[in-house]
Formats: structure tokens, sequence, C-alpha cells
């Protein structure tokens, strides 16, 4: 492996690993995650253009793997997105700093294409051509996705501060699972 | 029922565009949780992956 392309990926390893947390909530299936990516991108490295973005390629292909992956495992568990709270629930010391605890779970409550152009864009530090190119879509779906995850998150964080609304639960899960 | 029409009047009376402080203090948030990560730099396992695959790419090389 040419040395540059050694330094390319390892350097790409810290962000792939904080989408990856992001992605799927949970540290050890993050690393997981990027090993799978890795080994991927390593096997396939002759489709890599030299000159072209190495962490945008890696991340399409982290992005790519989790989506397949997360695909199988929500047909083994019916209620994935519910199963997936619940985990950040049950092992909080495997999201990192206490701080960011209930950021992370307002996260786990936007559609996985919101949640990740989120990402991409407003963390990742990619362009909205870049996050389009990564997930596969058009640009306006891009920002038309941040925009709702935007908005969607404002307002779990605040409903999540006003707790004094208990019998509402129910009309807020219903909100939080209509449409896209 | 009255009670999440009025919720529901509640957040979708809300300006469909988010105030700046809104999402300055989202995206601060989000970047700090995400940096937190990337702050951990490159753990042992994948240093040591890429050694492993660059020994079995060139066994006779080093």
């Amino acid at each position: 492996m040419d040395d540059s392309v050694r330094k390319a990926v390892l350097g790409a390893v810290p962000s792939l690993r904080a989408f990856a947390i992001s992605l799927c909530g949970n540290v050890d299936r993050a690393d997981d995650l990027v090993q799978e990516t890795l080994l991927r991108a390593l096997a396939n490295i002759h489709s890599f253009q030299p000159g072209t973005n190495m962490s945008a390629w890696l991340f399409t292909i982290l992005r790519n793997h989790f989506r397949s992956e997360y695909r199988k495992r929500r047909r083994e568990v019916e209620d994935g997105e519910g199963r997936y709270a619940q985990t950040l629930k049950s092992q909080p010391e495997q999201y990192g700093r206490v701080e960011f605890r209930e950021f992370r779970e307002a996260l786990t409550h936007l559609p996985a294409d919101q949640r990740e152009a989120l990402i991409l864009v407003g963390a990742s530090g990619f362009s909205y051509e870049e996050a389009a190119n990564i997930c596969g879509c058009a640009v306006g779906t891009i920002k038309s996705r941040v925009n709702r995850a935007r908005t969607r998150l404002a307002e779990l964080m605040s409903i999540e501060d006003a707790d004094e609304f208990g019998p509402d639960e129910q009309t807020r899960a219903v909100m939080a699972g209509g449409g896209e | 029922m009255d009670t999440a029409e009025t919720h529901n009047r509640k957040s979708t009376s809300k300006p469909a565009k988010l105030s700046r402080e809104v999402q300055a203090r989202l995206g601060q948030q989000l970047r700090s949780m995400y940096d937190d990560v990337v702050n951990q730099g490159v753990p042992d396992r994948f240093t040591a992956l890429l050694n492993q695959i660059n020994g079995d790419g060139n066994k006779d090389g080093q």
C-alpha cells in the first residue's frame, strides 16, 4: 500500500468513527463498522481515483455498508428505531460524555435519511454537493433533509425540556413517527 | 384530544425557519458531540489493521 494512501486512510479514521457512532449510536458497533469499511476500501483501493477526496470516498463506503446492514437488522428486529433508542438508554456509557446524551437521544428520533444528512453537513463539514454524492441523491434533497432535521431536532430538544407534557407522550410519538 | 391540538398548534405555529440563535445552538452541540469522538484520534486497532494489511500486501517489502 502506498504510504500516502495509508496516511490518508488513517487520517480519515477519527471522523469516520464519529460519523459511524452518530449513525448507529453504539461505539462498539461503530468501530466494527469502521473496520469493515477499511477492509472493503483497501480491497477496492484500485477504484479510488487519486486526487479525489479520500474522506468522501470512505464515508460513501461506510454509509452504504451501514445502510445494507441496517436493513438486514431491521428485518431481524421488528422495531428497529425503538430498539435503537432503547439501546441508547440502557448503555449510556457507550455514548461518551453525559453532556451529549440528550442530544444523541434526540438524534435517534430523526429518520435515518435526515440524521445522516445533518451530520454530514453540520458536523463532518462536507458541502451539500459532497453530501449528495455520499448519499447518492440530489443536492436539493440533502438541503431539505438538513432543514427538516434541524426543525425536528429543535422541536425534540424543547419538548424534552417540557416534561410536564407527560400525557402528551402519545402525540409526541405520533408526531415523531410521522413521515420522513 | 384538546391537549393534542393545543400541542400541535404550539409546534406548528413556530416559524418555519428556525431562528439563527436556535440553529447556532444546535449546530454547536452537534459539532461538539462529533468532535468529542474525533479528538479521540485513531484507536490502536485501526493502526494495527492497516499495518497488518500492509504486511500482507507486500511481504517482501521491509
